[in-house]
């Protein structure tokens, strides 16, 4: 029961937000020492398994290219072709854009969109002008307030649930890393990227479905529309 | 043969050169202790190879683990001024280059499939052309060579070095989060060792119902959600979950299929993350960069999400993985 402790450390020293590096550092010396290995079998414990796991940070390598063309304007010309989305209702242009964050992110441009990067300064002005446009210019603060959170979901649930479909990416390569030394296991990337598929269908159905509904919930809250304009 | 350690040995030298960059670079106040931990994990890239061929010892390069992870702790990895592009560089940019610029990220996706799934049935003199069960990695490191080289045609920065200086600029803005799932897949393994996942197992014994598929995946893709919930970060949630009940139950108990099972489980724990707030950097932070009254908003429009999908990940996983 004692080398439960080393699960408990990490737990609570990441609820602490202690540096997680260090949280899991100290996690596994003590979880060597209660499983009663010397500590030379536990520093080498350490080496072979990072020796084993070097594929889980082989994601690096990908930096040089998408920083290169970050210099040269892969997020404006991101931002360019999203701006062109114009003239659709809140909940329909967050269901495009998070459908176009989770394509992207599968093939390996999370860049592309992001909190600082998109949200800010395109896709929240976008989605507030859209219910401009409806409802006038008067949006009630709670009305704005809830386009600010749905806007920052769209963003979010659509590279959590991309980004996966994609092999150079930290959380496919821990699997096989922890799973192919830990185990013996030989996993490919490759099936495990495949495998994010199916809940990455569901993510958009269900969080589109959601965005949609917005529509319907703004019209409640800032409504009534104005149809007859249209 | 082409083989995987080629590319641990360039993903190393990018270390090392990140360091070497980073001893000189006076806008980083902690310099020398930045360049020391770069270097320290390209220097363990290279020396990993003969730890895992068994000619060099291995307790060396866990006395270089726990030494970056002090430097981490000790506040010595810091990072330079690097800035990114400038508003006036990105229109420039796009206006030259327009949807161009897409080309060389997208061959990665590409270049990794080709390799993964056409080029790993080439033979070359009766070996075969990629090390086995490495394709898909090797196809990374590739597909990562021919991208640079892409964009290097097509943007013609000034200096041959703008990929690895941008690449620095990334590198040092993520910093120790680079090593993170590396030393949880580390420490995932000392949990084994040390006897935690037979432990854990002992207990979820005591709380599964007997002999229960259902109840085993529940549990699996539930604890992920809930252990991530509370630490915030599914990376860390994986290896003691897995331990726990994802290998021993459901991969070994009940032959589950692995790829299958690992990857909902990591997506069950990403549920969590859209509902917690100890993920501050996807939660928290966009309601501050969006001037938001309620800190908590993005986390109140993404709870209705997270639950009935996690319920489908509970199901994918219950009929496509048995």
């Amino acid at each position: 029961m004692l080398v439960l402790i080393g699960v408990l450390l990490v737990v609570i020293g990441f609820a602490l937000r202690l540096n997680p590096l260090v949280v899991v550092t100290v996690a596994g010396i003590v979880t060597g020492f209660l499983g009663r290995l010397s500590p030379i079998a536990i520093l080498n414990a350490f080496g072979n398994g990072f020796a084993a796991s070097r594929s889980v940070t082989l994601f690096v390598l990908v930096l040089p290219v998408i920083g290169l063309i970050e210099r040269f304007g892969l997020q404006e010309q991101g931002r360019r072709l999203i701006a062109r989305l114009g003239a659709l209702t809140t909940g329909r242009l967050l269901v495009l854009y998070q459908l176009i964050r989770q394509v992207t992110a599968a093939v390996g441009l999370q860049a592309v969109g992001g909190p600082a990067q998109m949200v800010r300064p395109l896709i929240y002005p976008m989605a507030e002008g859209a219910a401009e446009r409806r409802y006038g210019t008067g949006l009630p603060e709670a009305v704005r307030e809830k386009i600010k959170g749905f806007t920052a979901s769209a963003d979010t649930v659509g590279v959590f649930f991309g980004e996966d479909i994609f092999v150079a990416i930290g959380s496919i390569l821990l699997i096989t890393g922890f799973v192919d030394s830990a185990y013996g296991l030989k996993l490919d990337a490759l099936h495990i990227a495949l495998w994010a598929i199916p809940t990455a269908v569901c993510a958009f159905l269900i969080h589109g479905a959601r965005l949609l509904y917005l529509d319907r919930q703004l019209n409640r809250m800032a409504g009534p529309a104005p149809e007859a304009d249209q | 043969m082409i083989k995987v350690e080629w590319f641990y040995w360039l993903c190393g030298a990018i270390f090392i050169a990140v360091g070497l960059l980073t001893f000189p670079d006076r806008t980083n106040a902690r310099r020398f202790g930045s360049g020391v931990f770069w270097i320290l994990l390209g220097g363990s890239f290279v020396y990993g190879t003969y730890v895992v061929n068994k000619t060099a010892p291995a307790a060396v390069l866990g006395v270089a683990v726990i030494a970056m992870a002090a430097l981490v702790g000790a506040g010595q990895l810091g990072r330079g001024a690097a800035t990114g592009p400038s508003r006036a560089e990105q229109e420039a940019g796009a206006d030259r280059f327009g949807s161009r610029l897409f080309i060389p990220a997208l061959t990665i996706p590409l270049v990794v499939v080709v390799f993964a799934v056409l080029l790993k049935k080439i033979h070359v003199g009766g070996e075969p052309l990629l090390e086995k069960e490495s394709e898909t990695l090797i196809g990374l490191g590739v597909a990562s060579i021919v991208a640079v080289a892409i964009g290097f045609v097509l943007v013609r920065p000034k200096s041959p070095l703008t990929p690895l200086t941008e690449g620095r600029r990334l590198l040092e803005a993520i910093g120790w989060a680079a090593v993170l799932p590396q030393m949880l897949a580390t420490l995932g393994q000392l949990f084994v060792a040390a006897g935690v996942g037979k432990e854990v197992g002992r207990l979820t014994e005591k709380v599964l119902p007997d002999n229960s598929l259902f109840g085993g995946v529940l549990v699996y893709c539930v604890g992920m959600a809930l252990f991530t919930v509370v630490m915030g970060n599914a990376f860390a949630a994986f290896p003691i979950m897995t331990a726990a009940i994802g290998y021993p139950v459901l991969v070994q108990h009940f032959h589950g299929n692995a790829p299958a099972v690992f990857a909902i489980g990591m997506l069950a724990g990403f549920c969590g993350t859209l509902c917690t707030p100890m993920a501050a950097n996807f939660n928290i932070v966009p309601a501050a960069l969006l001037e938001m009254k309620d800190k908590y908003g993005p986390i109140k429009a993404q709870i209705p999400t997270a639950i009935p999908l996690l319920a489908c990940n509970v199901a994918l996983m219950y009929f496509l993985a048995f």
